[in-house]
């Protein structure tokens, strides 16, 4: 793990050496995240997202304790329990709509990361564990998010479920059985709720526990850059403390505008007005729409409107769906351009920014009433969507031109500079 | 290796019985392993088990219905198994239309004779669970809209079902499902 040249943690208090020799939790900080981890000298803003996404989990963490403090998961008292926090419990207004806001500026943060690893080509080796354990991720934390929006048990919570469970009663023979089995009854009630409550607490620390590795894996070979090109001598790199807490710490301070001013003057801007309503199991609402960061998925699953062959079209939706996101899995290995940065890669740049705004088209329609253009438009787009990964993106990494690197991570910082750039890299400048 | 070629020489000729290097070491390791792995996945099965539905949901699944009250025209929405059942006394105009159809050109053919019980034709028993996601369909309350084909309509996407609750335009794949029943006399239903 990291750099010959990285700092040594060296505590001077007593008390710091006599912990250091007995549990070194200490030197495993500043190794990870302090002075001991060099880290390449040019990352730009988005590289702040990670840090972005650990704080978005801490807050979720901590509100969410805090709710499940006054919240009751029974179908009978769910809803009056969260009108309860929202009129009654001391700032609890405040902590849930934290708490509602804090999963939108979470996903706002990890779509923004995770593109950031599609332009950047992050997924390549040797850091493909990483993006695996992303995608991971990803998908923890989505159904962490669907269960919890079930949790105040209003009209969208309730028939958000049973449109989602009804997903797996697609799966042929089985499916019945299955939906029946998650819900522990033939429609969500208590039983669904109650079991949606507790895995909603547990999947957190699951996804902390993922987020450890992911952590982990990618302190093996460090950060990529900008540039793509690998850490080749001490100059391209500075260490983690204070470089990279400063400039992660302007970021936060950035993020935390946006999330306050969403949280102080529109908390119920994302949401719907519906999920006011107690859940009615005889009642539907006119307009099923989940939660706007499952839009682009919600539109490829409703884009399949007639049956594909053999397969009906209600199981196509939902396979399709999923593949949506598993064939990020295979990234590492759909895209075979040794080049890593989408700077130097002509081709490869302009498709990323139709995947961008393709993914936005998919994003609107999956908000929109399932009725013309906007499911002729789905169709379109989600084809595009799977045509960028398993077509376009093998094409250009066969045929792409790319141009060229620079020598170094400080070639592309300070220029060519024959003294200060082409140094052998067994000298380290700043030595 | 070395480990078991060491324990293999210090034991006496046949002393594990078979020879041939099973010893009586490894007969041990197999069953003990054998025995935990097996023990380990039975235990799963109260694990997975526990998420079915549980006997009181079980308990509720079957309901009785009184329809003395239900019109020709009319139909009325009750609940089994905690979703919506739709009971309809179709009129003859309603049957007629239902039967005037050429079942060959239905998504999910099925002719309103096998949708109903004998000596019943004008009671249509059908879940109010649209085929397609789930959504309660409109058409069986009082004026509300029950789409081009006369039956029911679902508003979330568009499906419309003629007066037999088959499906006739829109993304659902099949009819309204007609749930198990029985009619115990002739005013009462038990649906379940």
């Amino acid at each position: 793990m990291s750099f010959p040249w990285a700092q040594e943690y060296k505590p001077q208090a007593p008390l710091m050496q006599w912990l250091d020799e007995r549990l070194p939790l200490p030197r495993l900080v500043y190794n990870a995240v302090g002075a001991g981890y060099p880290v390449p000298r040019n990352l730009n803003y988005m590289w702040n997202f990670g840090v972005l996404a650990g704080f978005c989990l801490a807050l979720q963490i901590v509100t969410g304790v805090i709710l499940a403090m006054h919240y009751a998961a029974n179908a009978g008292v769910a809803f009056d329990s969260v009108e309860h926090i929202m009129r009654d419990v001391n700032w609890g207004w405040m902590l849930r709509y934290a708490h509602a806001n804090g999963a939108s500026a979470f996903f706002v943060v990890v779509y923004l990361h995770i593109f950031r690893g599609f332009f950047y080509s992050s997924y390549k080796a040797p850091r493909e564990m990483i993006w695996l354990l992303g995608v991971l991720i990803f998908l923890l934390m989505m159904a962490t998010a669907f269960m919890g929006y079930v949790l105040p048990w209003g009209q969208m919570s309730f028939w958000g479920a049973k449109v989602i469970t009804g997903l797996f009663g697609a799966i042929p023979l089985v499916g019945e059985p299955i939906q029946q089995w998650l819900l522990g009854g033939f429609a969500p009630d208590n039983a669904a709720l109650n079991r949606f409550f507790s895995l909603h607490f547990l999947l957190p620390f699951v996804i902390a526990g993922v987020v450890i590795l992911h952590i982990w894996a990618l302190h093996i070979p460090g950060s990529s850059n900008p540039t793509g090109v690998e850490v080749k001598q001490e100059s391209d790199t500075v260490p983690f403390h204070p470089y990279y807490t400063a400039k992660d710490g302007f970021g936060l301070g950035v993020f935390l505008i946006g999330y306050c001013a969403l949280l102080f003057f529109a908390p119920n801007m994302l949401g719907h007005p519906d999920n006011y309503i107690p859940a009615n199991p005889l009642s539907t609402p006119a307009h099923i729409v989940p939660e706007w960061y499952f839009w682009p998925f919600y539109a490829i699953l409703r884009a399949f409107t007639s049956d594909f062959f053999f397969i009906p079209a209600k199981l196509m939706g939902v396979l399709a769906m999923f593949s949506a996101i598993l064939v990020w899995f295979f990234l590492p290995w759909l895209d075979r351009s040794p080049v890593r940065s989408g700077h130097y890669r002509p081709m490869f740049r302009k498709f990323f920014w139709v995947l961008v705004i393709d993914t936005l088209i998919l994003g609107y329609c999956g908000g929109a009433p399932a009725e013309e253009p906007y499911v002729m438009i789905s169709q379109v787009a989600a084809i595009y969507y799977f045509a960028h990964f398993l077509i376009i993106l093998p094409i250009v990494s066969a045929i792409e031109r790319p141009a060229p690197l620079p020598f170094s991570i400080t070639e592309a910082v300070l220029g060519k500079d024959e003294n200060a750039v082409l140094a052998p890299p067994a000298v380290p400048l700043s030595a | 290796m070395s480990d078991h070629a060491g324990a293999e020489a210090v034991l006496p000729e046949g002393a594990a019985g078979s020879g041939e290097g099973v010893r009586r070491r490894d007969f041990i390791n197999i069953a003990a392993v054998s025995a935990a792995g097996v023990g380990g996945v039975v235990t799963l099965i109260p694990l997975i088990s526990q998420m079915a539905p549980s006997a009181d949901v079980l308990a509720a699944s079957s309901t009785e219905i009184d329809i003395s009250a239900i019109q020709p025209g009319q139909a009325i929405k009750a609940v089994f198994r905690k979703q919506p059942v739709f009971v309809r006394n179709l009129t003859p105009k309603e049957i007629a239309e239902a039967d005037a159809v050429d079942i060959s050109t239905l998504r999910d053919p099925q002719t309103l004779t096998e949708r109903t019980k004998e000596g019943h034709e004008n009671w249509l028993i059908t879940m109010g669970v649209c085929t397609h996601l789930g959504c309660v369909p409109l058409g069986a309350g009082e004026g509300e809209v029950k789409g081009e084909f006369g039956g029911y309509f679902c508003p979330c996407h568009g499906s419309s079902y003629d007066t037999a609750a088959r499906i006739r335009k829109g993304p659902a794949p099949k009819n309204l499902e007609v749930p198990e029943y029985e009619f115990t006399s002739d005013t009462i239903v038990k649906i379940g």
